[in-house]
């Protein structure tokens, strides 16, 4: 199968995941109340949320075709799968070398340009069109804060349920497991993993996702602990409920809402680190955080060149600011203890 | 307390071994020592010059088995050389490992400390300030501000820093280091403002979480009915009592000192750990990597262990088990 078909298919999946799991959310009355109160704390942020995502999924839509045969640079249009996104540029959207927001012509060398006053945001030093890069950006945010917590989130589930719920040996084993990851500072286990695992987006999500899940796993693992001691769990034992039915039906729905609170918690850490690696140069192509990487010369010269490190800063800075934003509020709404405190 | 500090101690170093096949796994098992070889030597070199490297590297033993000396393999070499910090040549450039981390720490150290303590009183202070204003808007203000400092990458803080004070306002060298005491403080001005940039607004957060969730509590409403004024119940009553929660910041916290911040020092030109580490990643040097690593984990353990044992002297309510 055609690598952007089979891409198409899990986009369409993960799409079905979420809005299966959004209504399975609603018909719970808790979690429609957290919803709503959410929406109404934060429409904002959440609207910026959605209209990044909304780009990302635009941008992971793709099928061959749809250029014009006359026209010059559709060549590579007739023959290659390209996104919404990329559609929505003609497809010979480019340049020579650096342009200024608007310009008509080059930047340096003043030649005019194949397309004047076209690029919004300018372009860069292979005369790509920022605006077009920065918008690209988004799918690779996007794919990082989602495919690592897809890691992380099973992962510590999994981990810190077992551990928590049988407790001795197993216990035991995945503390043991925990405190030799968390022993390791993060950037270093992070580089080492990336070091020796190669690099490419996968292998960058996977390094993150075992750098990123022994938190989570030890949240997990501590309420575990408590929810095994409830009595409804001990009543549920007594009356010869099967151990996994006690998980599933008892231990993981109560689990729930940490599970938000780290998803959005987690996502704005791991979008930054990403940011980093770029700069050591062990990133993700065409991330923001490579954009800014490349872009770091630029100040340097005269004159200066702005528009392609204001565009991608601006983008990271506006999709992390949302998500943390949403993330305080959420865990003020999920969290019972901040509940506490505030009687 | 003697038994839970040997108890303590030995599981750390349990930690240390399982940190150690960790590094074993991805270093000499999943990466290959040919495939290492390929990339320190350059692709085109005749292959006795492969092989030649491998050997010299000590590459070139049986990874976990040797049938003919059980004790001669990569996986008892590699133990051995780390528990006794005989860390061997660079994969890039054959210098020794040992040497130039005992040299780097000292510049790490000149860029970290003083991000660290004055981050930690302002962090501090600033924390205090916003929590005895809370629920008015100099609190809902600071936590705006602190999010918005959080939400802006390390990358642009430099870059940004060394535009427009580096650049523009030419206050301080844009990069560089100098160790000789009188211009040492010029160099190390504009990154270690940055690095309290960077960090300042997850910090003052963080405290100010701890200091709100400590006035919830019975003892500061004691405090007020026997007529004690909110500066003081802040500053003896809350600052004591959050002690706990800043001291494991603290302590875990020190072994980063010395590992160096590898953007900071990588784009200041700070010759300390962390541009050595960046070196590593660029030059594919697993060895200094692997070093580098287990440094920064053996200190944090140690650290970890002092944290431990700190509770008992900060909080006599912790009794160790």
């Amino acid at each position: 199968m055609e690598s952007h078909v089979l891409s198409n298919i899990v986009v369409a999946s993960l799409l079905a995941g979420g809005v299966l799991a959004l209504l399975a959310a609603r018909r719970s009355d808790l979690w429609r109340a957290a919803g709503g109160e959410l929406l109404r704390r934060r429409p904002i942020a959440l609207a910026v949320i959605a209209a990044f995502v909304l780009i990302a999924l635009l941008d992971s839509v793709s099928w061959i075709g749809g250029g014009d045969p006359s026209a010059e640079g559709s060549v590579l249009a007739l023959h290659q799968p390209r996104t919404v996104i990329d559609r929505l540029f003609p497809a010979d959207f480019k340049e020579r070398s650096y342009s200024a927001p608007l310009a008509d012509f080059e930047f340096y060398d003043g030649a005019p340009l194949a397309n004047p006053g076209a690029h919004l945001l300018g372009t860069d030093i292979l005369g790509r069109d920022v605006l077009y890069l920065a918008l690209k950006g988004a799918r690779v945010a996007l794919l990082i804060g989602g495919l690592t917590s897809l890691i992380v989130i099973p992962l510590a589930l999994l981990m810190g349920v077992t551990a928590g719920y049988f407790g001795g040996r197993v216990d035991d084993v995945v503390f043991f497991v925990m405190s030799t990851l968390a022993s390791i500072p993060t950037l270093l286990l992070l580089i080492a993993l990336i070091m020796a695992l190669g690099r490419g987006p996968v292998q960058v999500c996977v390094a993150m996702g075992v750098t990123g899940w022994v938190g989570f796993c030890r949240i997990v693992r501590g309420e575990t602990f408590k929810l095994r001691e409830l009595d409804y769990v001990q009543a549920a034992r007594a009356l010869g409920v099967s151990e996994a039915r006690i998980i599933f039906r008892h231990i993981l729905p109560n689990l729930m809402h940490l599970v938000v609170i780290t998803f959005v918690l987690l996502f704005s850490g791991l979008v930054l680190s990403e940011a980093i690696l770029s700069y050591l140069g062990i990133g993700i192509d065409g991330s923001w955080g490579q954009m800014i990487d490349q872009a770091r010369d630029e100040l340097a010269r005269d004159p200066i060149i702005w528009w392609n490190l204001c565009a991608a800063s601006a983008a990271l800075f506006c999709l992390i600011l949302a998500v943390n934003f949403v993330g305080d509020a959420v865990r003020d709404i999920l969290d019972p203890r901040t509940l506490r405190e505030k009687q | 307390m003697f038994a839970y500090i040997v108890r303590r101690t030995a599981y750390g170093f349990a930690v240390v071994l399982g940190v150690l096949l960790l590094l074993f796994v991805l270093f000499f098992l999943y990466a290959d020592p040919s495939e290492m070889a390929l990339r320190a030597v350059g692709e085109k070199a005749p292959p006795e010059v492969l092989t030649q490297w491998i050997v010299n590297h000590g590459y070139d033993k049986p990874a976990i088995w040797n049938p003919e000396d059980p004790a001669d393999t990569l996986l008892v070499e590699h133990f051995r050389r780390m528990l006794t910090f005989d860390f061997g040549r660079s994969d890039a450039d054959d210098s020794p490992i040992a040497e130039r981390i005992r040299r780097g720490m000292g510049p790490s150290l000149a860029v970290t400390i003083p991000i660290f303590t004055i981050g930690l009183v302002l962090g501090i202070g600033l924390a205090l300030f916003v929590a005895y204003f809370r629920e008015t808007y100099i609190d809902r203000m600071g936590v705006v501000l602190c999010v918005l400092g959080m939400s802006v990458s390390i990358l642009l803080y430099i870059i940004g820093g060394q535009f427009v004070i580096g650049k523009l306002l030419r206050w301080f060298p844009i990069s560089g280091f100098d160790p000789s005491p009188s211009v040492v403080a010029r160099f190390l001005a504009l990154p270690v403002l940055v690095g309290l940039a960077e960090g300042i607004g997850g910090s003052v957060r963080f405290y100010r979480t701890v200091f709100i969730e400590e006035t919830n509590r019975d003892y500061v409403r004691t405090a007020r009915a026997k007529g004690c004024g909110d500066g003081r119940i802040m500053a003896r009553h809350v600052l004591r009592n959050a002690m706990i929660p800043i001291l494991t910041r603290v302590v875990v916290s020190i072994p980063f000192l010395f590992t160096g911040s590898l953007l900071l020092e990588s784009f200041f030109g700070i010759p300390g750990l962390g541009s050595m580490t960046v070196d590593a990643i660029q030059g594919n040097d697993f060895a200094t990597l692997r070093a580098i690593v287990y440094i920064g984990a053996l200190l944090f353990i140690v650290a970890q262990i002092a944290t431990d044992i700190a509770y008992t002297w900060v909080d006599p309510r912790v009794r160790l088990e």
